[in-house]
């Protein structure tokens, strides 16, 4: 399928769906599936670094409150502005933060990269919790209004409808990503650097896109979460939930894939979100931990992976 | 002739070893050029100063007139520069045709001005592909490829970059004799074809057969430079391979 039928057709599930809920009417409903969509954008963010580039980043945290600071600060600067331009802040935010991490860390391989973005987490947790203007450690309250602009009714399905969006873009990048130029030099890169720049692959500059796209996403995925939450404080901004989970859905859902980090957060979404409601709401990260383990062990390639026709 | 790759007083050290010293060599347009030397003596570093995997600290690389001192390895690539690793570094998770697709998407279209695209891409890539004898693999992973077939596909990744000069870095190191002689045919074809050719090796047969000319490096110094029958004769030569 083309780029642009792909979209339509993107939207068109999105709509549906979006109908469903309206249809539904269940205000809990929406609640959840705005967690489930908001960690597709999430997945495919990080997918787009650690899936299709190879470099694994722990700093997920970091990018997500960038982008879900970004809001709080605007809120009370500019308490008018439509949550929509917020998050176009959050994700510009988030990218350049994401270009400058990768500009100074990207000589690092491997599991050196990994530890110097879980140090920017920590960095950037510790500089949010002493900046007062945000509510330092005491955290920040964000009024929402009551019903959507808009579109009426209660506001959470105006925060629904803003994350699909969102996720039908990212969904749309990384399949674009997938069959371009750009995506064989990322697969380039993930497989032997060296080799990749021998090539002719431009490694550094690509991996400047990708680091800068993967944060600006994850900062775009974070930006509506104090209007979520109502009111951020840095544990829950910065909870380790997000960086597991975002890492946990596209290796089982299947990295090599944009589908892969949909399949993984639909499934791990929505067997935490029952087990919470149905055993204990401490089970979130055991269930990415464990099913983590065994899809390693038993489809390394993940669900997608186990679909793929072996070549 | 015109030297179309030139080295200059090249030096190169890591740390207080001294790798390569003060190496001057000249590569003329179309030639074949042999370059052996013992373990240790600065070969595959000079390939990867040259080809900008390594910054060298003195001396300087001109490449078709132009110099390309600070230039990164993959705008070296672009310029014409190819080369091959000594271990094969194959593209693990993408197909043959991907493999070679990679030099043509990122060295041949950044090159030329009619940029090649969608079915005129999978066409070259299965041409190179089948010039090295690797068509009906066109569409394998790498790990299903025997030795001597990576080396192949080492080769052909090169090949596809469209290289002025194409540096072979021990393309035949424990092939047996047949399969050395594959890769020598392969390398004359492609030289015939008005790429130079600078060939690495230890296998000295290949290196007889294959080279008009002969350097040799010892201990990161070039001791010979000439006609290969002269050049094994040279006593310094000799010393260096068999001692006093």
């Amino acid at each position: 399928m083309r780029g642009g039928p792909f979209i339509l057709v993107l939207i068109a599930v999105a709509a549906a769906i979006f109908a469903f809920g309206r249809w539904l009417d269940n205000s809990y409903a929406f609640f959840v599936a705005y967690v489930v969509v908001q960690y597709i954008v999430l997945g495919t963010a990080w997918n787009i670094l650690g899936g299709y580039t190879g470099y694994v980043n722990f700093g997920i945290t970091a990018f997500f409150a960038i982008g879900a600071y970004s809001s709080v600060v605007l809120h009370k600067l500019v308490p008018a502005m439509p949550l929509p331009a917020m998050i176009v802040v959050g994700g510009v935010m988030a990218g350049i933060v994401g270009v400058g991490t990768g500009y100074l860390t990207l000589r690092l391989r491997g599991v050196y990269f990994s530890i110097a973005t879980l140090a920017l987490a920590v960095v950037v947790q510790t500089l949010i919790t002493n900046w007062d203007f945000v509510g330092g450690a005491r955290g920040a309250y964000v009024l929402r209004p009551r019903t959507a602009p808009l579109i009426g009714g209660g506001y959470i399905e105006y925060l629904f409808l803003i994350m699909l969006g969102l996720c039908v873009i990212a969904l749309a990048t990384a399949r674009a990503i997938e069959r371009s130029s750009l995506g064989f030099g990322f697969a380039a890169i993930r497989d032997d650097e060296a080799a990749a720049e021998a090539s002719g692959v431009p490694t550094l500059k690509l991996k400047l896109i990708a680091t800068g796209l993967s944060g600006g996403f994850m900062g775009m995925a974070g930006a509506p979460l104090p209007f979520y939450v109502t009111y951020l404080d840095p544990s829950s901004g910065f909870s380790l939930n997000y960086a597991v989970n975002a890492i946990a859905m596209p290796l089982i859902g299947g990295t090599s894939s944009w589908l892969g980090p949909v399949i993984g957060a639909v499934l791990v979404g929505g067997l935490q979100e029952y087990l919470r409601v149905t055993i204990s709401s401490a089970v979130n990260v055991l269930v990415a931990g464990v099913l983590m383990v065994v899809f390693v062990i038993i489809a390394p390639q993940g669900i997608v992976g186990l679909f793929k026709r072996k070549r | 002739m015109t030297a179309l790759l030139h080295v200059e007083g090249l030096g190169k050290r890591f740390g207080g070893f001294v790798a390569l010293e003060a190496i001057d060599l000249e590569v003329q347009d179309g030639e074949r050029l042999g370059l052996i030397g013992p373990n240790g003596s600065g070969k595959s570093t000079l390939v990867n100063c040259i080809c900008g995997t390594l910054r060298n600290e003195t001396g300087s690389v001109s490449f078709a007139g132009e110099k390309l001192d600070g230039l990164l390895a993959h705008q070296r690539t672009r310029r014409g520069l190819g080369r091959s690793f000594q271990l094969p570094r194959p593209f693990a998770s993408l197909s043959l045709v991907e493999n070679l697709r990679i030099p043509i998407l990122y060295a041949v279209n950044a090159r030329s001005s009619g940029v090649l695209a969608g079915a005129a891409i999978d066409a070259r890539c299965r041409d190179v592909l089948s010039q090295v004898g690797l068509a009906e693999k066109a569409d394998r992973l790498p790990r299903d490829l025997t030795q001597i077939e990576m080396r192949k596909l080492e080769l052909a990744r090169a090949m596809a970059s469209e290289p002025r000069v194409l540096i072979a870095d021990e393309a035949m190191a424990g092939l047996s004799h047949g399969e050395v002689d594959e890769i020598i045919a392969l390398l004359i074809r492609l030289n015939e074809r008005g790429v130079t050719v600078v060939m690495i090796e230890h296998i000295m047969r290949a290196v007889m057969e294959f080279s008009q000319r002969l350097a040799v490096l010892v201990a990161g110094k070039k001791i010979a430079d000439g006609v290969p029958k002269d050049v094994v004769r040279d006593p310094e030569v000799v010393r260096a391979y068999l001692g006093e």
